[in-house]
């Protein structure tokens, strides 16, 4: 079995599989990664890297796309 | 990954810069990809001695036959004497009103979010777009206990009869169709089918799809959308090598219109993993000087690029897609650009130039092929740096800066 991480994301603790990407963790735990320029809520679509619509704020720098970087213990992430 | 083992095997020094963080591009990503083919290409790969860059977008050419990527917020330049480019294929993104509710995704999207940790078990999902893919990702994500309530396939019955009839003597794909359509039984499969909006407040809680006359709405927790591929060309363009009609245009050996240059898989027209494949190892032998090796797969190669073409006939876009943005729908989903805005300006260009759109993160790489089918644009060159790039890595290259600041 993969190991569990714990990180936060918008300030609550979330459980992730070793392996999960930070996109994938945000949809689970139901959040938005950002909001759009006219302050639409925005999720992940491409899945790999390609729309920059998973941009989220991890470890306080925004604009990290989320659908490439996986999930790491304690690791803090904010809807953008 | 073909194309790395062959040219390691022909004794090369060979370095691979990915933008993933393993190897396997899109199709085989992740771990849950328990293929044998997948495999016997890992051990390849594994055995030879290769130098892997992953993690790393390339973002601009510093100089002739060096490349530059990002990397964890710093760059690494790769000089080389030959290069391959293997920089895949994007689903295609047609806009509907709802199209940016976050839970609605790519069918390859929800996929790949689904390799890389996505619980979809008990979800209900509807599947649409267009493409063999669909199929595919539906069984996925029924072999992952989700629900899947629906699969529409914009394509019309007809066009999909004929593709089956054409690739019976296909025992592959045919025997893949077949164990797909098997998975997917007990969800309906619309074709000639589609959705028209979706609806929900902070999150998308339902679609509408239409088929025909009729119209229904369907509560779903994903939608999982995408209409075929585009190749992803942006690399080869950005070192000058000639596209066609959207396709890097190669010669036998693979090769581009650049010398030392070549390129395999979807970018040199979309064809499935098997002409990936059958490219890759083109390409790597040739860029080895093993032509030999190569030529004894150009007979493969010719079967699987009549698969591609059919599929390019099967899949061709219904023009009754074109209507459904309203003037409230967003195009550009990174600057917000809406279709009222956009609908009378006359290019790409103009576009850009009066709207932004096109001009955020992505670089127009989902609205552009939106506007190309909804306006007939295109999209035109592109500039360095083709991905965005910290200032760090920018600064580098001072000329890049400039023309930042001239734009």
């Amino acid at each position: 079995m993969p190991e569990r991480i714990t990180l936060t994301i918008n300030g609550r603790w979330c459980e992730a599989l070793e392996g999960t990407t930070v996109a994938a963790a945000i949809m689970n735990a139901g959040a938005a990664c950002r909001a759009s320029a006219t302050g639409e809520l925005r999720g992940p679509l491409c899945g790999m890297g390609i729309c920059f619509e998973c941009r989220a704020i991890v470890n306080g720098k925004p604009h990290q796309r989320t659908c490439q970087m996986l999930c790491e213990a304690g690791m803090e992430v904010n809807t953008q | 990954m073909a194309a790395v083992a062959c040219a390691a095997e022909g004794g090369r020094h060979v370095a691979v810069v990915d933008d993933n963080f393993t190897l396997g591009g899109q199709i085989w990503r992740g771990k849950d990809t328990p293929l044998k083919t997948a495999e016997v290409w890992r051990a390849r790969v594994a055995a030879a001695n290769v130098v892997r860059i992953q993690g790393a977008r390339v973002y601009a050419q510093p100089a002739p036959g060096v490349l530059r990527a990002e990397q964890n917020g710093s760059y690494v330049d790769v000089a080389y004497e030959k290069l391959i480019l293997a920089t895949g294929a994007r689903e295609r993104f047609l806009p509907f009103p709802g199209w940016t509710l976050p839970n609605v995704a790519g069918a390859g999207g929800l996929q790949a979010l689904v390799k890389n940790g996505l619980f979809v078990e008990g979800k209900r999902i509807v599947v649409a777009g267009s493409g063999p893919l669909l199929l595919a990702v539906a069984a996925y994500l029924k072999r992952h206990k989700a629900k899947v309530l629906a699969i529409c396939e914009q394509a019309p019955l007809s066009r999909l009869l004929k593709f089956a009839t054409s690739i019976v003597t296909d025992k592959e794909k045919l025997l893949q169709a077949v164990v797909y359509k098997s998975q997917t039984l007990s969800a309906p499969f619309h074709t000639g089918c589609w959705p028209v909006s979706a609806q929900g407040k902070e999150r998308l809680e339902s679609v509408t799809l239409r088929k025909g006359n009729r119209t229904w709405t369907i509560a779903c927790d994903y939608l999982a959308c995408g209409f075929h591929l585009v190749p992803n060309t942006e690399v080869p363009e950005l070192l000058g090598c000639r596209v066609l009609d959207g396709k890097v245009a190669v010669d036998e050996w693979q090769q581009t219109s650049i010398l030392d240059i070549y390129c395999a898989g979807e970018p040199t027209g979309v064809g499935g993993v098997e002409l990936a494949l059958v490219e890759g190892q083109i390409a790597g032998y040739a860029a080895a000087g093993l032509p030999d090796n190569a030529r004894s797969l150009f007979a493969q190669r010719a079967r699987q690029r009549k698969f591609a073409q059919k599929l390019e006939e099967a899949f061709a876009l219904d023009s009754a897609l074109k209507e459904l943005p309203q003037d409230d729908t967003v195009i550009c989903r990174c600057e917000d650009v809406s279709y009222l805005t956009l609908k009378d300006e006359p290019s790409w260009r103009a576009a850009k130039l009066h709207t932004r759109c096109g001009m955020g993160p992505c670089q127009g790489r989902i609205c552009g092929a939106a506007t190309e089918f909804l306006f007939g644009w295109n999209a035109g060159s592109v500039r360095p740096p083709i991905f965005p790039a910290t200032l760090s890595c920018l600064e580098a290259i001072p000329e890049l800066l400039e023309l930042q600041e001239t734009r």
